[in-house]
């Protein structure tokens, strides 16, 4: 379906009909698209980044009263901590990176126009604006959110009077997801079509820009994980609703109300949700490493190092990453055997993580880079994926599990290395491409600024240390997570009891970690000004401005110029990150740029 | 308890806790190591940046096999190692089943308690059934009084055990997924509803530990713990026979569960 562009009528000027704003609002334009995506993802992480500050509060001054609410119950911070962990896995780091960016940048980067199903990528992005308003909206049924955390395991997810939540809001929480799954299912269809169909002219495999490679790999990985997860949802759905066993065994007596029908496993739930659980952290992951490795080989002005590799290592990663699930399972009564076994893909998994580190090293290793914004939080991403990542193995080996499961370590670890390297890299993507962002607005092009930028990232780089770093000690010292109170724990006697001991231990570094997420989060209002004022006021421009050699800077391929409308070929003469010095200037060879310099034969 | 109190030992709040397992100082030296090995990684790492960034300008590095595969050869090697270590440390404890002379004892998680079951002087548990769970009437577990095997069996909520022996932990759920945790033994383990999952030990340090719940399970899921108390052999001894007569005397005990003590808070 060829769709014409309609930038130019529908942004520029004035809108002055409802049908206008209705025309721009349910757009079939990947560039509006990506871009109501990111004003989702804007607006989740807004929300998800509150909810943590609340548990954080909460967790260390408990009898600490919230306006217009009061003090915090066990299930209200339990439903926190449920929504905190929904509302940012999926509607931030699936959906900005993958939809937001993907639709944004994706067809530019590989010389196309357009998304390859323009009506399903519409629908893809308003089911997963339904999705979230269906969460949220669990917030005002009679029990409230859902209290049973990100993984739902069952039987608690199951039976509703398992607690308050885990009925209407349960409900709520699972209709959401399963919209959610279809959704992304649709939207990662769209992505590898596109890349599959729509490569322009010279645009070969092994020229793809790795950010492009991160895109399909994680696209290919959603299919397979969300729509397991649809599954699992509809078979948990089934076991609320319609009699079935799928995840409750025989003679499960839950709060009085006992299980009488067939003979199911609370096992099978956690098979089917790590499954895609797991792939699920590498597509949140794989697009920033990818933008990673293009933003310090552009700044450093060199090629990716080792750049087939770092394809191949992509792909290693999205095949194993389908092998390690039951490393969320080593003491959940998987057999140990079977743990041995995802053990080792676990720590197989490492290696080519490890190689894309020593590639981002070898890449920047004395090149003398430019410190933009971007270059910085890639330098960041780089850090805390090196410090989040080398958790890694250690909670890949099963007898460590044994004493750290489930612990602030685990929290420590994927804070780290999934959301904060997540985040950075979603920071350096916006920094990067704002002014791809302001011109698909219909905006001149504009750069965000660069002091405002520089203190965002040394205090973000600050606070997510000082926040995740001593998580890992409050771990080891035995610190559960999922708690809704660290004081006052009493045995059975009413005095402390040895386990309210420990964990009133924990209290002194925990007020750390709150006082150092409360500066983290103010951090981001930097982020926040910077990005409304850039939107009008922020400096004008170049067609090129951090002179990089991928195609979404081309000028043909800028939805603002007239020649945008053109349909005029675009063809790809190399492969990306390719600059020639002379003793005078440097030449940026970039993808588009014709054969006639014999320096490109040298490729 | 004043005694109890005296000894209880819940680490400093930034460190790992005592260890008064018999398996756990060999866990406790692999974690070291790793993290050892991690922070060390850590280290060359940022100093790789930090060096690679700071000096002049230079041409790029341009052998794959050195400054690429070779450092992954070396993580894989470093990495296989620790890995060997590890399964081998996971295999002497998980790959085979308990000593059949060790001291048998079931643990039932429902929300938001722990409940402690030895069989009695009949070596043998009790049937139970879902259908006669009462916890107000002090049968939290529904042991059933039909089989005479129940007729014996304690129910506490507090663990209890010998130093120095073998414990076989039969660990169960009632209602949901729960994880009993026992940090100064160094080890954790799901309850799964509808299973029965084997879990064994030997304590090496008499004192009084925390037990708690590491799986979410519900609103009360922060305060479901337990008290283990390690008695030297005797006094355990001593423990057993008070615990038997009380359960047919019906005397009152401050570690036999009563109706509803353990259920609320």
């Amino acid at each position: 379906m060829k769709q014409p562009p309609t930038r130019d009528d529908s942004t520029a000027r004035p809108i002055r009909l409802n049908r206008d704003l209705l025309r721009s609002i349910f757009t079939t334009d990947h560039h509006t698209i990506g871009l109501q995506y990111l004003a989702l993802a804007l607006l989740s992480v807004a929300i998800g980044t509150i909810l943590s500050l609340v548990m954080r509060v909460h967790l260390v001054w408990p009898d600490w009263r919230f306006p217009f609410h009061g003090s915090i119950l066990p299930e209200e911070y339990l439903a926190l901590l449920t929504l905190h962990g929904t509302v940012m896995l999926f509607f931030v780091l699936t959906t900005a990176p993958q939809a937001g960016f993907g639709n944004l940048i994706l067809p530019a980067q590989i010389g196309s126009r357009r998304m390859a199903f323009p009506l399903l990528n519409a629908a893809s992005f308003w089911l997963t604006a339904a999705a979230l308003l269906t969460l949220l909206s669990s917030v005002f049924v009679p029990g409230g959110v859902a209290i049973s955390g990100w993984t739902a395991y069952p039987p608690l997810s199951v039976v509703a009077s398992a607690g308050p939540g885990q009925g209407t809001g349960m409900d709520l929480w699972l209709f959401s997801i399963a919209l959610f799954a279809i959704a992304t299912t649709a939207s990662s269809i769209n992505t590898l079509t596109t890349i599959v169909r729509s490569r322009c002219d010279g645009m070969t495999w092994d020229r793809l820009p790795l950010t492009v490679w991160g895109w399909f790999t994680a696209a290919l990985l959603s299919i397979l994980a969300f729509s397991v997860l649809l599954a699992a949802l509809l078979l948990l759905f089934c076991d609320r609703h319609a009699g079935t066993s799928f995840f409750l065994p025989a003679g499960n007596l839950v709060n009085g109300v006992l299980h009488q029908g067939g003979n199911g496993s609370p096992l099978l739930w956690l098979h089917l949700f790590w499954f895609f659980g797991h792939p699920e952290v590498y597509i949140a992951i794989l697009p920033g490493m990818g933008l990673t490795s293009m933003l310090l080989a552009n700044f450093s002005r060199r090629p990716v190092f080792a750049y087939r590799t770092m394809i191949t290592t992509t792909l290693l990663i999205g095949f194993l990453g389908i092998l390690v699930w039951g490393h969320h399972m080593f003491v959940s009564g998987l057999n140990p055997f079977a743990s041995s076994a995802f053990s080792l893909s676990t720590i197989a998994i490492a290696l080519p993580a490890s190689a894309k580190v020593i590639s981002w090293l070898a890449t920047i290793w004395r090149s003398q880079p430019a410190y933009t914004t971007p270059m910085l939080f890639s330098l960041g991403f780089v850090s805390l994926f090196i410090t989040g990542g080398l958790t890694g193995p250690i909670l890949a080996q099963p007898i460590l599990d044994q004493y750290l499961n489930n612990t602030f370590f685990v929290v420590a670890h994927f804070h780290l290395i999934m959301a904060m390297a997540g985040i950075f890299g979603l920071f350096a993507a916006t920094y990067y491409w704002f002014p791809l962002i302001t011109a698909a607005l219909g905006r001149p092009s504009r750069l965000m600024s660069e002091p405002l930028g520089r203190l965002h990232f040394w205090s973000s780089l600050a606070g997510a240390y000082a926040v995740f770093l001593p998580m890992h000690l409050t771990g080891l010292a035995g610190e559960p997570r999922q708690y809704a109170q660290l004081t006052g724990i009493a045995g059975v006697k009413g005095a402390l009891s040895p386990a309210g001991a420990l964990l009133a231990h924990t209290l002194p570094l925990n007020r750390h970690i709150t006082y150092s997420a409360i500066f983290l989060a103010c951090a981001q209002l930097i982020f926040l000004v910077n990005l409304v004022r850039s939107l009008r006021h922020g400096a004008p421009a170049s067609a090129n401005p951090w002179k990089a050699t991928t195609l979404e800077w081309h000028p043909l391929l800028n939805p603002l110029t007239p020649l945008y409308a053109s349909e005029e070929q675009i063809t790809v003469h190399r492969a990306p990150c390719h600059y020639q010095f002379t003793l005078e200037q440097e030449i940026i060879l970039a993808q588009w740029m014709p054969d006639n310099t014999e320096d490109a034969k040298r490729e | 308890m004043a005694k109890g109190a005296l000894i209880l030992t819940p680490g400093t709040g930034w460190w790992l806790p005592v260890d008064a397992s018999a398996h756990g100082p060999a866990l406790d030296r692999h974690l070291l190591l790793n993290l050892w090995i991690t922070l060390a990684l850590l280290v060359l790492a940022h100093l790789i940046v930090l060096i690679g960034l700071s000096g002049r300008r230079r041409t790029a590095l341009t052998s794959v096999w050195r400054n690429e595969y070779l450092p992954v050869v070396a993580l894989a090697v470093l990495f296989s190692g620790l890995t060997l270590r590890a399964e081998r440390l996971w295999a002497a404890i998980r790959y085979t089943g308990a000593n059949p002379a060790a001291l048998q004892v079931e643990v039932t998680g429902v929300q938001f308690a722990w409940y402690f079951r030895y069989p009695g002087s009949d070596a043998t548990f009790g049937v139970t059934k879902p259908q006669l769970v009462a916890p107000g009437e002090g049968n939290p577990l529904g042991l059933d009084p039909a089989d005479p095997h129940s007729a014996d069996d304690q129910v506490t909520s507090q663990l209890v055990l010998p130093v120095g022996r073998e414990v076989d932990l039969r660990l169960r759920a009632q209602d949901v997924i729960h994880g009993l945790s026992i940090p100064e033994m160094r080890l954790k383990q799901n309850a799964i509803p509808g299973e029965t999952v084997h879990l064994h030990f030997t304590p090496t340090l008499p004192g009084t530990y925390a037990i708690l719940c590491t799986q979410l399970c519900g609103l009360g899921h922060h305060r479901m713990n337990a008290t283990l108390r390690v008695l030297s052999s005797d006094q355990f001894d001593s423990w057993l026979v008070q615990q038997e007569a009380m359960t047919s005397g019906q005397v009152a005990s401050p570690d036999t569960y009563h109706g509803s003590v353990s259920r609320v808070r």
